[in-house]
């Protein structure tokens, strides 16, 4: 963690603050990981899927390097103009110079979690250029200057009435309206405008297949075709792992994607852009950010199978219970927390102990991450590259030293049983971290030593 | 060097042994009564799915449920009297008015739901997404099971673009309560052309 900055637990604080939110935010996201097993459960072959899946991106992670030079050479065949980046800063910068080549000033992105995790609307309103998202629920957190708080339902978070709070200061509805229809009718009309009037339209991909050298967008709202087809500019942009070997895997992960992600048969629309229009530009950005250094990590590099269909996060007893803002990171929950360290282990190093490690995570994954042992093991790398917080570092070395030595083990045993039952006020205490949300419990009358001792010698008397 | 060198060099340094693709082969559907579960799913994932006999019925059901005073456009020659055959080359901007877009799929699918549309199919690529409505006309016999057969028809596919679109646009993004029409089409209508029934 950076000095000063807010940790999970901090963040959270105020999430679990208003526990009638908690409650509805949990009973929100768990409503849909029941539609996801509703789904799951009426497609027989449902675990094979999921294990070609996992196979074909084992194979996908193996050839990387060849998968990448067969896409580029096809989509280049296509007409698509690649570009490669090493970092935001460099992706930002190649959007920007697309755009500013034809002097347009003013641009309309679909749901990408990439350009979130590059900051590429500031980086582009800072040199003039407007940025609006058009998917519906980023579009709301735009207007709110708050980033999404999940990958598939950005504005989860939040109740029908602070969004018709929010219409009506940015876009003037009327005050108080809160149905959910009028409003999405409502920034339908806003939208339209938007899309029928710019030049240029950027989309995330959610994968690009190297058979062939097209890519597939999946959407829910028709946002990233409103805007790609109307413009005379399209640029996408991808994380290298995004490849797929060929077209007939398409028929895997898109069986897997939206069941897994809403419980749906299949996203509404998804696309296989593989050409320009007549008379457009089309450009893809290949984006390292990271990827290539997770795959060099041998335990981590599994998480690069990831299909951002964020069933992880509706499982998760933690993200659900402390909202996906509080993981400080544009992916949040289990496979943001292991995908963050990697990017950052300073900064991020709380997020791998935001968690139970009940391991619902990797149970419910399409692509079978073994996300909760991933978990579990950044924390030991974290501890080990000296990046864990102070009160866990002091607290196992306190906790290491009392287990190897039994004259402190039976010692502090005594005291704390004694502590727990004559002054049990001195650890039921805000000074206490354990006590928060838990009651510590009553102490026992003897150790653990003393029982085992009169019974072990009641038994042999018996022998 | 270059990012693309940097990244292509990383990628090759880090990547795991090489690990082989999986037989996808065994993976296909059941070709029981493809039209019947087609019903279902489409209307369970919010659209309107009508069986009719011939191009004749399209005609007819199309006035009848849609308001035909206003803009109502098609790629099918044969409702070229009724409707406004729509123009390839025009600028896609100039359909920001149509109420009614009716077109044909390449095929659909049992277990989703969803009609494949390659772009010679719409006309133009926005015409299926900036409609008020969407009318899709499915042949019965190009119904398959899964994507698995989808894929395998469509191949390597002769298209710029294409899409599988499996219902009216939607969003859920307001306090989970499903909102038809975020964008794109309020409604999707999918006319099964059953020509032996």
């Amino acid at each position: 963690m950076e000095k000063g900055m807010k940790d999970h637990a901090a963040l959270a604080e105020a999430f679990i603050n208003d526990e009638e939110r908690v409650d509805w935010h949990d009973g929100a996201l768990w409503w849909i990981r029941q539609k996801r097993d509703i789904a799951s459960k009426q497609i027989p072959e449902w675990e094979d899927l999921r294990e070609t899946a996992s196979r074909i991106k084992n194979n996908v992670l193996s050839n990387l390097h060849d998968y990448l030079l067969q896409f580029e050479a096809n989509a280049t065949l296509n007409g698509i103009k690649v570009h490669w980046a090493a970092d935001a800063e460099e992706h930002n910068a190649i959007v920007y110079s697309i755009l500013k080549d034809k002097d347009i000033k003013q641009m309309v992105k679909s749901k990408s979690m990439l350009t979130e995790e590059c900051h590429l609307n500031e980086y582009l309103i800072e040199r003039g250029v407007d940025v609006i998202n058009s998917d519906l629920g980023e579009y709301i957190q735009q207007l709110d200057n708050e980033p999404p708080s999940h990958i598939v339902l950005p504005c989860i978070h939040k109740r029908k009435e602070e969004i018709g709070e929010i219409f009506h200061e940015h876009l003037g509805t009327e005050k108080g309206v809160s149905d959910p229809t009028t409003l999405t009718r409502f920034a339908r009309r806003h939208l339209r405008d938007v899309f029928i009037t710019r030049r240029a339209a950027l989309t995330g991909v959610n994968f690009a297949v190297a058979e062939t050298g097209e890519y597939v967008v999946c959407t829910n709202e028709g946002n990233a075709d409103m805007g790609a087809h109307l413009s005379e500019v399209q640029i996408a942009s991808m994380g290298i792992e995004k490849i797929i070997p060929q077209k007939a895997h398409l028929g895997v992960f898109l069986r897997l994607l939206a069941r897994s992600a809403t419980g749906q048969p299949i996203t509404i629309y998804s696309s296989h852009f593989k050409k320009p229009r007549e008379g457009q530009e089309m450009h893809l950005i290949l984006v390292d950010l990271g990827r290539s250094r997770q795959l060099g990590r041998v335990d981590f590099r599994d998480s690069l199978k990831c299909i951002k269909c964020g069933a992880c996060m509706n499982t998760c007893p933690v993200y659900r219970k402390s909202g996906g803002l509080s993981y400080h990171n544009t992916i949040a929950g289990p496979i943001g927390a292991i995908l963050a360290p990697n990017l950052d282990m300073k900064k991020h190093a709380d997020l791998p102990f935001a968690s139970t490690l009940c391991g619902s995570c990797s149970n419910v994954c399409p692509v079978k991450i073994n996300i909760h042992d991933q978990l579990y093991q950044w924390r030991q790398v974290i501890v080990r590259e000296g990046y864990a917080a102070n009160t866990k570092v002091l607290g196992m070395k306190a906790m290491a030293w009392t287990l190897s030595s039994p004259t402190s083990y039976s010692t502090l045993g005594k005291a704390g049983r004694w502590v727990l039952n004559n002054i049990p006020f001195a650890v039921n205490n805000k000074f206490n971290p354990w006590y928060k949300q838990r009651d510590m419990p009553d102490g026992p009358k003897e150790s653990f030593d003393v029982w085992y001792a009169k019974n072990n010698g009641h038994d042999s008397e018996k022998d | 060097m270059s990012s693309r060198e940097n990244i292509l060099a990383a990628v090759l340094k880090n990547q795991p042994p090489a690990s082989p693709l999986p037989d996808i082969g065994f993976l296909k559907g059941n070709a029981v009564d493809v039209v019947a579960q087609y019903s279902g799913v489409f209307a369970s994932i919010g659209g309107n799915v009508f069986l009719v006999k011939d191009l004749a019925a399209v005609d007819a059901l199309i006035r009848e449920n849609f308001d035909a005073t206003k803009r109502i456009i098609t790629t099918l020659p044969e409702l070229g009297n009724s409707f406004e055959l729509l123009s390839a080359t025009a600028d896609p901007h100039t359909f920001d008015d149509v109420e009614v877009a009716v077109i044909e799929a390449q095929l659909a699918v049992a277990e989703n739901g969803a009609v494949w549309l390659p772009e010679q199919r719409m006309g133009q690529r926005i015409v299926p997404y900036i409609c008020q409505h969407l009318v899709v006309v499915v042949a019965a016999e190009t119904i398959v099971p899964t994507l698995h057969e989808a894929y395998g028809q469509i191949g390597l596919g002769q298209y710029g673009f294409g899409a599988f679109i499996g219902g009216p646009s939607k969003t859920a993004d307001i306090e989970q309560a499903l909102v038809m029409g975020a964008h794109g089409p309020i409604t999707m209508t999918v006319l099964i052309l059953d020509q032996v029934g």
